[in-house]
């Protein structure tokens, strides 16, 4: 009987799914294991592989202490293959098969479509790594460079997950699709990633934190759909792969709170009290609040366009299909089948936006984005609460659905963050109150000077709270080594 | 029919494809309006089309061999980022009716045919570069092309997923190019057409699904040598100058009768006959090429052919009841096969080559036209040539003899000219003549001894050239119990009858387009499995799949 909570590690890979007795798994993944370790290797710069992270490895699925913090060579991290356990008669929570029992091997006829939403999701773990490759290079603290990398390992050890399940279930395509993960790279003109976010770079470390912040909440509301599929082995991998994913989201939160946080102090300290004076509140090695915002509403509707058209057959077969579920779909009060449900769309007549209803069905994608929308706001609410508590008269704004879009039924409709349509001309000239510029690019990065002194901070962002794994502040998070 | 579809269109009214011409290369960008299909409740996306976008592509490929003769190389591509072209539109195809779908699939697979066939027969030669998502009716659009150049960034691909996506055929002669002109092998051929997702990268040019495979960062190289180097086999003169395809000159009457300057469709819409009467030259042919040249568009056998062309597709689309097609032509036959003979004698001049490989496709689209056809050889008729090719053409004909009481036109003749033995061959790639005397070829022989002669009805029949000759006597009964029997019989059954009667003979890539993809893919468009109410036609993008019925037929 194998002790399906604890990872073993008497492979190379340590896993909870038995690779050691599944021979022909493991030879795939051993085959596969060098091309990653090379992927990793030209990616990371090799100061920093060589230098000891503070990182945190999973070593056991149950939720009440699954993760073990160590200093860590980074490509001698244990990436490892973890579901969450299995649930005891688990059924199909949704479409037309809701109520049957969960599917533990692939059906024949939703194989091409599974196969593609895994090559999706796994194409999107390697590609963050490759955006923010550069960053700990600039990194504000030990500490910040520590979670870096810690998201970083992370994600590639999601990326382990997604070709686990390729190479499993999915026969000769699998293992040519896991290959294919890790020959296209973020932002090449030779084989880009799949979405276009990710072929984005990651400039600078506000880019890092709001990236962390939006994005990888898209990620967490896939992975959240993901969770409900009926095809349990992708559920149960998507499952643990969450409970790693809300660590990145803090990373997100509380940077760009850190940052925002230390604005507001250097504005105090100055006797600045409006938040429009850029180029005083520049002057003080901080970034200025409508920056921040300017930021946000970038990589806010860059999320958005991650989850496709709001009306989408793909979307609406692929729940039909019981393959991937809505968020929290079984604690919804429903048929979970939506057959003849609607759900309401926005759409754009002339320069009027207006809701009408959409079948149930085609409309998943708007569902899940409106769920999105809803977890996005929670933390703008507490970076607000920084900036009034520091008596500053400013409000940060998750803008309208249909500003800056690229994808959907506001694709290339010219609207306000109020969520007004106006003449493209109009929309053009403020652009640059609206979206970060060049310059404010420029300025940011300017700011961006490495801090590698164990516990000192650079001068845009103030330190955490609290430590990572109760330690403190000015814990020596990476040991670098200095070639 | 609530809206006219209009088969004319110039470059000023495109929506959905872009021209550049470079030389001896032109670029063509599919670069679709979602919000202009032909028809409301679908929008095109991802590049998809409706038959409005096939027209404004046949217009393009009709100019380019017309207006620009000094392309040599076409490089087809997608004027969108991340995708070449999804197909036809399913929501069009859910959405309409099943002689829609089935106009629509054939004019489609005519274009093809046209493009196709440029390189070989005018050294016009298409190249379809692709990047991006190539599917179903995209992979055809491509699959037509002489070279199909793939790029290999991980994620473009080419696919016919219409099996598994759509329980329907890839009918725009997908299945059959596979295996026909690609050559694929038939099991890899049955793996490839029941995979949604297509195959990329190497695998594609290991499987002949494409010519070449190339690195994303040479694509745009690759594609621009390889237009050079086909751009070279153009046998044209580069300095060739192109004539132009003014707008036909046209009248829509309220009865559905169009007047053009050449051509006269009279529409009897209760007895549901249209008769169509090409006029013969008044003016003797050209004196020479540049003659010819200058004429451009108004010279007789090109506006002839342009009108007919146009008359043959309104009928198709906007007169579906017209049940029977009668050709009849007036003017002079001596000065048709001068007019034909000028070409004939100038095909080395790109114009007349144009010219008569015009007539080729045409005379081939009334051989696909699912009516009854039927050639009246009245008296004051010119039927020489290339419209003598109208009579072997029509399931049957009817020739006048002797005289008619109070008719003083010249007594009806047909007349065999060089056109009718090579020039203008069916989609069998046999002449019409052959195809007719398939089991006495020496009556092929026995009418080429006649070139030239006017035959009149009784030498006609006796070469069997016609199929009945009537009297003063006769001849108006005859006709109309003919066309009154037509109209009573189903019109289903006189669709098939005549178009498995039209193509005795060889079997060829494009006979099996026309007769054995298109007629099962109208078979499974007819199929509760496809399109009722819960076929997968009719779910296709609500999320649920279609319910077959699994009995095997
Ligand atoms: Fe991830
Ligand atoms: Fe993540």
């Amino acid at each position: 009987m194998l002790d399906l909570n604890n990872v073993s590690y008497d492979t190379m890979i340590p896993n909870n799914v038995g690779l050691s007795q599944d021979r022909r798994v493991l030879k795939a993944l051993e085959k596969w294991h060098p091309g990653y370790i090379n992927w990793w290797n030209d990616l990371i710069p090799q100061n920093f592989q060589e230098s000891l992270v503070y990182l945190r490895t999973a070593v056991s699925v149950d939720p009440k202490g699954w993760a073990k913090f160590d200093y860590v060579k980074m490509p001698e991290y244990r990436w490892g293959i973890l579901l969450a356990p299995a649930v005891e008669d688990r059924r199909i929570p949704c479409g037309e098969h809701a109520g049957q029992p969960a599917w533990q091997e692939v059906p024949g006829e939703y194989r091409a479509m599974l196969r593609r939403l895994i090559v999706i999701q796994g194409d999107t773990e390697p590609a963050s790594v490759e955006q923010q490759r550069f960053l700990g290079k600039t990194a504000p603290s030990l500490y910040d460079m520590r979670n870096l990398f810690q998201v970083n390992v992370e994600e590639g050890r999601h990326l382990w997950a997604m070709v686990y399940l390729l190479q499993k279930y999915f026969g000769r395509d699998g293992r040519e699709e896991a290959d294919g993960l890790l020959q296209r790279s973020s932002g090449s003109e030779e084989a880009p990633r799949m979405l276009g976010a990710f072929n984005e770079e990651t400039p600078d470390w506000l880019s890092f934190f709001m990236f962390t912040y939006f994005t990888d909440r898209d990620g967490k509301m896939q992975l959240e759909s993901l969770a409900q599929s009926g095809f349990d082995p992708l559920s149960r991998t998507c499952r643990f792969m969450l409970t790693e994913e809300a660590h990145h989201m803090f990373v997100g939160e509380t940077g760009v709170g850190r940052t925002i946080q230390r604005t507001c102090e250097a504005m105090n300290e100055a006797g600045i009290t409006d938040p429009y004076e850029i180029d005083k509140v520049r002057a003080l090695g901080v970034i200025d609040l409508p920056t921040i915002q300017k930021k946000l509403n970038l990589h806010y509707t860059l999320s958005l366009d991650l989850f496709g058209g709001e009306v989408s057959t793909n979307a609406a077969n692929a729940f039909n299909a019981g393959i991937k579920g809505r968020y929290m779909e079984n604690r919804i009060e429903d048929d979970h089948k939506l057959t003849g449900a609607t759900y309401p769309v926005s759409e754009v007549a002339g320069d009027v936006i207006r809701v009408a209803d959409a079948p149930a069905l085609t409309a998943i994608n708007m569902r899940l984005r409106d769920d999105y929308t809803r977890d996005a706001a929670g933390g703008v609410g507490r970076w607000n609460k920084i900036i009034s508590k520091a008596g500053i008269d400013f409000e940060l704004k998750l803008p309208h659905e249909g500003f800056h879009r690229q994808i959907g039924v506001f694709a290339g409709v010219p609207v306000t963050p109020e969520g007004r349509v106006i003449s493209a001309e109009e929309w053009e000239a403020k652009r640059a109150e609206w979206l970060p510029t060049r310059a404010d690019g420029d300025f940011i990065q300017s700011l961006m000077v490495p801090t590698f002194e164990t516990g000192k901070y650079a001068g845009w962002i103030a330190p955490p709270k609290v430590g990572i794994d109760n330690k403190p502040g000015d814990f020596e998070y990476v040991k670098l080594h200095m070639a | 029919m609530t809206k006219r579809i209009d088969f004319q269109t110039d470059p000023s009214k495109y929506r959905h494809w872009r021209v550049e011409y470079d030389g001896p290369v032109a670029h063509l960008y599919m670069d679709v309006d979602e919000k202009g299909g032909l028809f409301d409740g679908y929008e095109l996306k991802l590049n998809s089309y409706d038959l409005g976008v096939d027209i404004e592509l046949s217009d393009v490929v009709q100019r380019m061999r017309f207006e620009h003769p000094e392309v040599g190389a076409v490089v087809m591509r997608s004027g969108k980022d991340k995708v070449f072209c999804a197909g036809a539109n399913i929501r069009m195809l859910g959405g309409a009716a099943h002689a829609h779908k089935v106009n629509f699939c054939k004019f489609t697979n005519e274009t093809r045919n046209t493009y196709e066939a440029a390189g070989a027969e005018s050294g016009q030669s298409y190249i379809c570069a692709v990047r991006g998502a190539c599917a179903g009716g995209g992979y055809e659009l491509a699959l037509a092309c002489d070279h199909i150049i793939l790029t290999d960034d991980g994620s473009s691909s080419v696919a016919l997923p219409e099996v598994p996506l759509l329980a329907v055929l890839p009918g725009t002669g997908g299945l059959t190019r596979v295996t026909d002109k690609r050559k694929m092998r038939r099991d890899l051929a049955d793996v490839f057409c029941a995979m949604e997702e297509g195959v990329r990268g190497q695998r594609a040019k290991e499987w002949r699904l494409v010519d070449e495979v190339v690195k994303n960062s040479q694509f745009d190289q690759t594609v621009a040598e390889r237009a050079a180097e086909f751009a070279a086999r153009n046998n044209r003169p580069a300095n060739a100058e192109g004539i132009a395809l003014p707008p036909l000159e046209r009248s829509f009457a309220e009865d559905g009768s169009v007047s053009y300057s050449l051509v006269e469709v009279s529409m009897d819409r209760d007895a549901g006959v249209a008769t169509v009467t090409i006029k013969g030259p008044d003016t003797p042919p050209p004196a020479n090429t540049g003659e010819l040249h200058a004429q451009g568009a108004q010279g007789w056998a090109l506006r002839a052919a342009r009108e007919l062309d146009d008359a043959i597709l309104h009928l198709r689309l906007n007169e579906t009841e017209a049940g029977v097609i009668v050709l009849r032509t007036q003017g002079d036959p001596a000065a048709v096969a001068a007019h034909e003979a000028f070409l004939l004698a100038h095909r080395d001049f790109w114009l007349a080559n144009e010219i008569l490989l015009y007539w080729k496709r045409l005379l081939k689209r009334i051989d696909v036209t699912s009516r009854t056809l039927t050639a009246m050889v009245e008296h004051g008729s010119c039927f020489a040539g290339m419209l003598a090719e109208l009579i072997f053409a029509a399931d049957r004909s009817y020739m006048m003899e002797d005289e008619f009481e109070g008719d003083n036109r010249p007594t009806a003749t047909v007349t065999l000219t060089e056109g009718n033995f090579g020039p203008y061959p069916m989609g069998n790639e046999l002449t019409r003549l052959q195809t007719r005397f398939l089991g006495t070829p020496e009556a092929v022989e026995a009418a080429r001894e006649r070139i030239g002669e006017p035959l009149e009805a009784s030498d006609a029949s006796d070469l069997g050239l016609v199929t009945f000759a009537f009297d003063d006597i006769d001849w108006e009964d005859e006709i109309r119990i003919f066309l009154e029997e037509r109209a009573s019989f189903s019109p289903d059954a006189l669709t098939g009858m005549e178009a498995n009667l039209r193509f005795a003979g060889p079997e060829t890539m494009e006979t099996r387009i026309f007769g054995r993809l298109t007629a099962w893919q109208n078979w499974i468009f007819q199929r509760p499995n496809a399109v009722g109410e819960d076929g997968a036609l009719q779910r296709y993008g609500t999320g649920q799949r279609g319910a077959f019925d699994m009995r095997r037929v």
